[in-house]
């Protein structure tokens, strides 16, 4: 059984936002809503600085509040890769998994239901990677599988120093960030 | 005048209704029933134009409809990754705001007042002008404005008819000082797309070039690969930008004083002998007299005009030494910045000479190109005046067409009248600095045509709107380029254009049959002529087809493996010392001038780019504004909390001439000078006809209105104007 994640390099990103639009046409996604986002982070005062910048998006937890909290069961891991997704047909609209999502990855699309990052799965089970990784032009995003020793993903975080976003809310996340 | 100019600019305004019911009545009557049998995916190859990078694609159809398009993994420049731009360049297709039919001014210039007409009579109207302005004035009187690719037919046109006044603001609004600067010292420019070999370099120097803001694909591609193997990045810039945060240099230097920099970092390099000797003993010329001019040029003496610390300027200095000849001295691209930039961009070519870096692996590669036969045309005639952009050879090593010069003769009438321009893909009213100088040329005008495919300013003020189809719907020039491996690519329809567009091609050999020169258009159609190109070249017209790019013979790029050393210079060296340019009356080693302050309380404006918009042409895309809608004013943090500011606060700018901009949201940040603010080229659009992003952020080309002419070669400095910051209230 795969377990995907991504590992994503800070260094090499440019928040050019090419992840964000790749994503927006891959899977049609509505004016105004998104499912990946940059995020900017600065320390220091000029001309001392640190910057990071960050793709970020739902970050498929291990341990998932939105799923746990789903009264439907829309919200779900999928039985391959442990992808967190919705099932739209299922989905109630209530809102309950983006209130507990801590890093605010969801949105109600404007159908109803609601949407988010699925890791494009229906690009990965025909051995794509998803959109955002695929058009990536800095190469900052590796997709795979933890647990594979051989995959990208594994050997960028045997071998590079990473955080993942709020580890503190114990909901076991699989997007790091290569430091 | 500035107030004059303001308030035509609010007259823009009164024609809200008029152009909207306008466009929209050209809507329905056009909007061809379009097939919806199409099921199932096909893709097509072709390449992006949403900037002049032009990289090879490949777009996807679902059903019928657009769906998206990728980067196409044989072509050389995008190796099958687009930029944003590219990426959400399919929003053009569905932009609500294009231009859907040809459109004929009804009231006031500038009121944008339109009745839709079919192309028969927009191109009668706009050949028998042609005609007048022929018989009255001679055909050097008419001009044409243009970018990239696409003008190329409508140049063949004009050729044909007899201009000879053809101007890219390209050149003297941007990369022009570069290209003169390189040009004085090895005789030959860095092309484009760019001869730098980022790939491979050891040490990349960035001034002022804020590579992954500007988003030139292959240069992104290969800096971020540099930055993951750890090449040593040093960047000077007034602002903490993306590229500087990859740096193991960070340079924060005061504005406009590059050139003191750059002279200092020579000094060191030349007087602790770290230059590549080799090299230049056997390439370069005036050396000895180039060395002693540089002499006093000390880190000590650049210091208080750059802010830079002596021990960072020569740690820096040795640190590009250490890695030469693979440490690459950026040449930039946008360079017309403080209106001597000919020679800076000359510093930056002398600093990559002591390096040993031109023509060799890590620097500068010698680009590799293959021949395609051109169309045999008849010859066009000759015109009778020399052009009118440069009368006297005023700019004595401009090797371009400087197109402020053709502005100012518009106005002027001399060294004669220029009475009609027709501009393709250009928006001068944000391409030229001045807008009240554009507006009082464009007053002068019998004919002003807009090719275009959205309604922008410079479509605005014209007599004659000609909607072009988007790069996705037309065929087009073939794209050669001479690059690491030449290549050539085809760009070719995806989809139908959504109303009565028309490639540009069509416009071209159209408007040529109705001046009477049809015998300039032998060719029924496009790809007769484009399948004739192709194959009298030796390659296949159906291989560029399915695979959208052909890439020609590897050859040698690099000195050491035998690429050409030609140095097209009057000593046919290096000219560390030149010559041409003592003579000319100009500094024939690069000096230090320090730039103007501003008024007290002032900031200097300096602007840039963003990786997710092409110059003041994609802020009506809908996925591209979905990334990025409005530009905003950096400002230094602790400015900010003195004027009692917070990001998001929204402002005006004044400029030291009264100018007045839109609103604009502040973003206060470190990440800049104290003395500078900086924004997004692009924004502020103030054309009714681009609903969706009219009044979205500021202009910084309306705040321009100050420009400093370079002497060498007419480029305009743009980074000379200062303003300050009036809260919204
Ligand atoms: S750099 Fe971006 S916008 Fe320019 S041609 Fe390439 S993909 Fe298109």
């Amino acid at each position: 059984m795969p377990r995907y994640a991504m590992a994503i390099d800070t260094r090499k990103c440019v928040g050019c936002n090419d992840c964000v639009a790749a994503c927006k046409t891959e899977n049609n996604i509505p004016l105004g809503y998104t499912r990946d986002w940059i995020t900017e982070e600065v320390h220091g005062a000029f001309p001392t600085l640190q910057l990071e910048i960050r793709s970020e998006r739902c970050n498929h937890c291990d341990d998932p509040p939105c799923v746990s909290c789903c009264p439907t069961g829309a919200s779900h891991i999928h039985d391959r890769g442990g992808v967190v997704l919705v099932d739209h047909d299922k989905c109630i609209g209530c809102k309950a998994c983006i209130a507990a999502c801590p890093y605010n990855a969801r949105y109600v699309h404007p159908d109803g239901y609601v949407d988010k990052c699925t890791f494009c799965i229906h690009r990965v089970e025909e051995g794509l990677d998803p959109a955002c990784v695929a058009v990536c032009p800095t190469h900052c995003m590796h997709f795979g599988d933890l647990d594979d020793p051989e995959s990208d993903v594994s050997r960028l975080l045997a071998s590079r120093p990473f955080h993942a976003l709020i580890p503190e809310a114990g909901t076991k996340p699989c997007i790091f960030y290569l430091t | 005048m500035v107030q004059i100019s303001r308030r035509r600019f609010l007259k823009i305004g009164a024609g809200t209704i008029a152009a909207g019911s306008a466009l929209r009545n050209a809507a329905r009557l056009t909007e061809p029933a379009r097939a919806a049998a199409e099921s199932g995916v096909r893709t097509v190859p072709t390449f992006c134009n949403v900037c002049f990078w032009e990289c090879g694609a490949i777009a996807s159809v679902r059903d019928g409809k657009l769906w998206k398009i990728e980067g196409n993994p044989l072509d050389p420049l995008s190796h099958g990754r687009l930029c944003p731009r590219g990426t959400g360049g399919i929003g053009a297709h569905f932009d609500p705001d294009r231009l859907r039919a040809p459109l004929v001014r009804t009231s006031e210039r500038g009121e944008e007042k339109w009745r839709a007409v079919t192309w028969d009579e927009a191109l009668n109207f706009v050949a028998e002008k042609m005609q007048k302005i022929r018989n009255d004035y001679g055909p050097e009187s008419f001009a044409f404005f243009t970018h990239s690719l696409g003008g190329r037919f409508l140049r063949h046109t004009l050729r044909a008819y007899g201009v000879n006044n053809i101007a890219e603001p390209s050149f003297a609004q941007c990369r022009g000082p570069r290209d003169v600067g390189f040009t004085l010292t090895y005789g030959d420019d860095v092309s484009s797309p760019e001869r730098t070999d980022i790939e491979n370099a050891q040490c990349i120097v960035l001034i002022g070039s804020h590579l992954g803001e500007n988003m030139h694909n292959t240069q992104v591609q290969e800096f971020a690969h540099a930055v993951g193997r750890g090449a040593s990045i040093i960047v000077a810039d007034p602002r903490f930008s993306v590229a500087a945060s990859k740096a193991k240099f960070y340079l924060p230097i005061k504005p406009g004083t590059d050139i003191a920099l750059l002279l200092a970092w020579m000094n060191v390099i030349v007087r602790e002998d770290l230059y590549d000797k080799e090299y230049v003993g056997k390439y370069g010329f005036g050396f000895d007299q180039f060395a002693q001019i540089i002499q006093p040029y000390t880190p000590e003496w650049a210091y208080p005009e750059t802010g830079i610390e002596p021990e960072a300027i020569r740690a820096t200095a040795r640190e590009m030494a250490r890695y030469r000849p693979a440490t690459l001295v950026h040449p930039g691209r946008h360079s017309s910045w403080y209106g001597d930039d000919a020679q800076r961009s000359r510093a930056i070519a002398l600093l990559n000479a002591l390096l040993g870096s031109w023509g060799r692996k890590g620097g500068l590669w010698v680009p590799a190109s293959m021949s395609i036969t051109d169309y045999p045309y008849p010859p066009y005639p000759e015109p009778r005046r020399p052009a009118a952009d440069n009368p006297g050879n005023r700019y004595p090593f401009a090797d371009e067409s400087v197109s402020n010069g053709l502005r100012e003769a518009t106005i002027t009438g001399r060294p004669y009248p220029i009475k009609g321009w027709m501009v393709y893909s250009t928006n001068l009213m944000n391409s030229l600095p001045n807008q009240p100088e554009t507006i009082r040329a464009i007053q002068n005008l019998d004919l002003l045509v807009v090719v275009d495919t959205i309604p922008s300013e410079i479509a605005g003020w014209a007599d004659v709107v000609l909607p072009e189809s988007i790069y996705l719907e037309r065929h087009d020039e073939l794209h050669t380029g001479p690059f690491k491996q030449p290549y050539i690519a085809l760009r070719q329809p995806v989809v139908d254009p959504p109303a009565d567009q028309k490639p540009n091609w069509w416009i071209a050999k159209t408007l040529a049959e109705k001046l009477g020169l049809g015998a300039y258009y032998p060719w029924k159609d496009i790809e007769e002529y484009l399948a004739w190109r192709v194959k009298s070249s030796g390659y296949s017209y159906e291989q560029l087809k399915r695979d959208g790019v052909i890439l020609g013979p590897k050859q040698p790029i690099y000195f050491e493996d035998g690429a050409p050393v030609t140095f097209n210079t009057p000593s046919k060296k290096i000219e560390f010392y030149s010559v041409q340019l003592q003579r000319a009356g100009f500094d024939p080693v690069p000096q230090y001038t320090r730039p103007d302050e501003g008024p007290p309380g002032s900031y200097r404006l300096l602007y840039g780019r963003a990786p997710m918009h092409s110059f003041s042409r994609t802020q009506t895309n809908p996925l591209l504004m979905d990334l990025m809608s409005e530009n905003s004013i950096w400002l230094n943090g602790n400015e900010a909390a003195r004027l009692g500011l917070k990001s998001g606060d929204y402002v005006r700018l004044r400029n030291q001439d009264g100018v007045l901009s839109d609103r604009v949201a502040v973003k206060a940040t470190q990440r800049i000078r104290p003395d500078c603010v900086y924004m997004v080229h692009g924004f502020g659009h103030t054309s009714q006809g681009l609903r969706s992003a009219l009044h979205k952020g500021a202009s910084d080309t309306q705040l321009l209105t100050r420009y400093k002419v370079d002497p060498l070669m007419g480029g305009t400095g743009l980074h000379v104007n200062f303003v300050t910051i009036e809260p919204e209230v």
